[in-house]
């Protein structure tokens, strides 16, 4: 009966944890070899890891970088490592890389990419990190423009005249809000609309003559490479979002007529594919728009990958949406926030909070779907490679170059993916 | 109790309900209520599950719309006019059953935010007035954390301070407790009585009895949508009249 009555009359110390408890040999028997199964499927793991490495290594590390045929480098490579040895040809990288990237922006232009590309990363500071200083965000709102601006050319006031409708929308709003609430939330609509459609271009050709400044126009025909993807790219990638959520919204609506069009814009555009969007917008539209008018072939590029990705995004943020109990919604209300209110505060903020994965990968999905333009003869980076596989010093190469454009997309995928994980983790407040 | 001398039923007419009737779809689930609320009563509402006692409260706020009848709320009548019910619900607050935090904001920002977006108060003030109402719920130290790093009753009791920070002059609950383990129901209850002795006008949906008889100056029964019996807490305790609040109170009470 003794042990039954055990009882501890003085309390332990914690002691250290035996040696197969800790390190990396223990690592490696949790994780690598705890089983029959696990043990195989490590080894095998290995073998692949092996015969990869064991294949690529070598041509990699064979690598050339100055020459300038595909002959000249095979015979470098012979040279060096012995008859029929073969390496890498980067050498093609080397001399057509800018091709690649800029496609035929003008040589002596390049600064206005690349000075747009930096600006494009300061405008994403404050948007991206909250350290960043807030005033920054005026700027952020101004990219637009200015990166039309950098990269088409033109005049430096038309620009400017389009930035200014924020200013035209914000008066209107000002004036007519005291005279009715909807009336002046309508006219911060159609006012800058007007303004676009009518005074806009006047305006500028006007600031124009009297104080002449701007950059050499260049023609979209100009663009190409993976400045088009990216231009392509981030402005869908930017306006999807906002599009995306105002459809989710409207699709969640009480109001028949405003629920029944998102229903159709999303569900119409969700079940056509992106191709047929794009051939749309290249051949189609110019029969619909009056003629004579001239409708720059990128933008009517940018504007069918944003409303083809917002419908997806749309259905994402639903998803959000739905998976936040009623008990929000109604203790917004119950504390009297009017529906905007709500929208901004409570349910956006936890609604996109659970859709990042979805909407990041819609973003990675879009960017790289940008490739897709050239079935429209828009010069994308796939299409580049093909032209200089043409070109009879280069003609038979092609590792070399798709792995260059598949760095070029990685370098930009994976930062969005990482930043994804990142913002999961500084926004879980749930403590689960 | 020298506090209890706040707990004072004045004339002036809080809420005042007249032949409402509501339907969710096909089925009467409110019929013909009628009910004068006085400020600074505290009326407990009970009745078995699904007898309407929530989509009543929840009427009172328009959280539920009602199709008949006239529902006025501090002199404001509740109709489909969006200023109407703006109005009455930053003079109403109401606590819920599952709490119904933010769990995106921390508890300063759940208390503040309101306040600051409805009422338009300036950030400075509206954290003074929330910390106030932490101090008297008890929890100052848990401003910074949010809510999933609370307890069930933690939770609430913000909840209430939530409420507070509106100032309302009326104060809803949903069955504040029953979501709660037995051990923090009474830090809750607690809180509730205090502020019933600052002569808050409430209605509380609740089977705690116990409560009742501490604080109600009224106890409201329903059963199938209707309300089947009101008396005083203690006569409604000791001498119900109708049939259906004996079985209930025999049910609850225990045999
Ligand atoms: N949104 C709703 N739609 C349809 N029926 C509902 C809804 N909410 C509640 N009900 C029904 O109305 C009745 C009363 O509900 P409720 O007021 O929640 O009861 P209580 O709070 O007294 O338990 C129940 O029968 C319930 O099933
Ligand atoms: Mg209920």
């Amino acid at each position: 009966m003794a042990d039954t009555a055990f009882v501890r009359d003085k309390m332990l110390a914690p002691q250290k944890a035996p040696s197969s408890e800790v390190g990396a040999l223990r690592w490696m028997r949790e994780n690598l070899f705890s089983g029959p199964l696990n043990t195989i499927l490590t080894l095998a793991a290995l073998y692949f890891v092996y015969v990869i490495v064991a294949t690529i290594g070598p041509w990699l590390s064979r690598s050339v970088w100055n020459a300038s045929t595909l002959q000249e480098c095979r015979a470098i490579v012979e040279a060096s490592f012995g008859e029929g040895k073969k390496g890498a040809c980067f050498a093609v990288i080397n001399e057509r890389w800018q091709q690649i990237i800029f496609g035929f922006y003008p040589r002596d232009l390049y600064w206005r990419p690349t000075l747009t590309m930096v600006l494009m990363l300061v405008a994403l500071g404050p948007v991206l990190f909250t350290w960043v200083p807030r005033k920054l965000l005026w700027f952020s709102f101004a990219f637009p423009a200015v990166a039309f601006w950098l990269l088409w050319g033109g005049t430096v006031w038309l620009p400017v005249a389009i930035l200014l409708a924020f200013g035209v929308a914000y008066a209107a709003y000002r004036v007519l809000t005291p005279v009715n609430g909807l009336l002046g939330i309508v006219a911060a609509i159609i006012a800058p609309i007007l303004y676009w459609l009518y005074l806009c271009a006047p305006l500028a050709n006007v600031l124009e003559t009297a104080l002449p400044f701007g950059l050499r126009t260049l023609q979209s025909h100009e663009f190409g490479g993976f400045l088009l993807s990216s231009v392509i790219g981030v402005s869908g990638i930017a306006f999807s979002l906002p599009l995306g959520i105002l459809l989710a919204l409207g699709r969640q609506s009480d109001l028949f007529v405003v629920k029944t069009t998102c229903v159709a814009f999303i569900e119409g555009f969700r079940g056509v594919p992106l191709i047929t969007l794009l051939f749309v917008a290249s051949l189609l539209l110019n029969y619909f728009l009056p003629p004579g008018t001239e409708f720059d072939v990128i933008l009517r590029v940018i504007i069918m990958v944003t409303i083809f990705s917002a419908a997806y995004m749309a259905e994402v943020v639903r998803g959000g949406l739905a998976a936040l109990p009623r008990g929000q919604y109604e203790a917004a209300d119950a504390l009297g926030l009017d529906y905007w209110q709500a929208q901004r505060l409570i349910i956006m903020p936890q609604a996109l909070k659970v859709s990042i994965p979805g909407i990041v990968g819609n973003f990675i999905g879009l960017f790289k779907d940008t490739t897709l333009v050239s079935f429209i003869s828009l010069q994308d980076p796939l299409q580049l490679v093909a032209s200089i596989r043409a070109n009879q010093e280069w003609n038979g190469i092609y590792w070399e170059l798709f792995i260059f454009v598949g760095l070029l997309f990685f370098a930009f995928c994976f930062p969005m993916s990482r930043y994804s994980m990142y913002l999961e983790r500084k926004l879980k407040t749930d403590h689960r | 109790m020298a506090t209890a001398a706040k707990m004072t039923v004045t004339d002036e007419v809080a809420i005042q309900i007249t032949a409402m009737n509501k339907w969710y779809g096909t089925f009467h689930v409110l019929r013909d209520i009628n009910m004068t609320v006085s400020r600074g009563e505290r009326i407990v509402v009970c009745g078995p599950s699904g007898s309407g006692k929530s989509t009543l409260i929840r009427c009172i706020n328009r959280l539920e719309e009602h199709q008949q009848g006239q529902i006025i709320v501090d002199g404001t009548e509740l109709t489909s006019d969006l200023k109407n019910i703006d109005k009455v619900r930053s003079e109403v607050g109401m606590v819920f059953q599952h709490f119904n935090l933010f769990p995106h904001l921390t508890i300063l920002e759940n208390l503040t935010l309101a306040p600051i977006w409805v009422r338009k108060v300036p950030k400075k003030d509206a954290e003074e007035v929330a910390m106030h109402f932490l101090k008297k719920v008890k929890i100052p130290e848990q401003a910074a954390k949010y809510p999933g790093q609370l307890s069930g009753g933690q939770q609430q009791r913000v909840a209430i301070a939530r409420s507070l920070c509106m100032k309302p002059r009326i104060m809803l609950f949903d069955e504040p407790t029953s979501a709660l383990d037995p051990e923090m129901i009474k830090e809750v209850l607690d809180t509730m009585i205090e502020l019933a002795q600052e002569g808050m006008t409430m209605i509380c949906v609740t089977h705690e009895m116990g409560f009742a008889q501490a604080v109600a100056n009224r106890v409201i029964f329903m059963d199938q949508g209707q309300i089947v019996e009101q008396n005083e807490p203690k006569e409604f305790f000791n001498n119900p009249k109708s049939d259906r609040t004996k079985l209930f109170l025999s049910q609850i009470l225990g045999h």
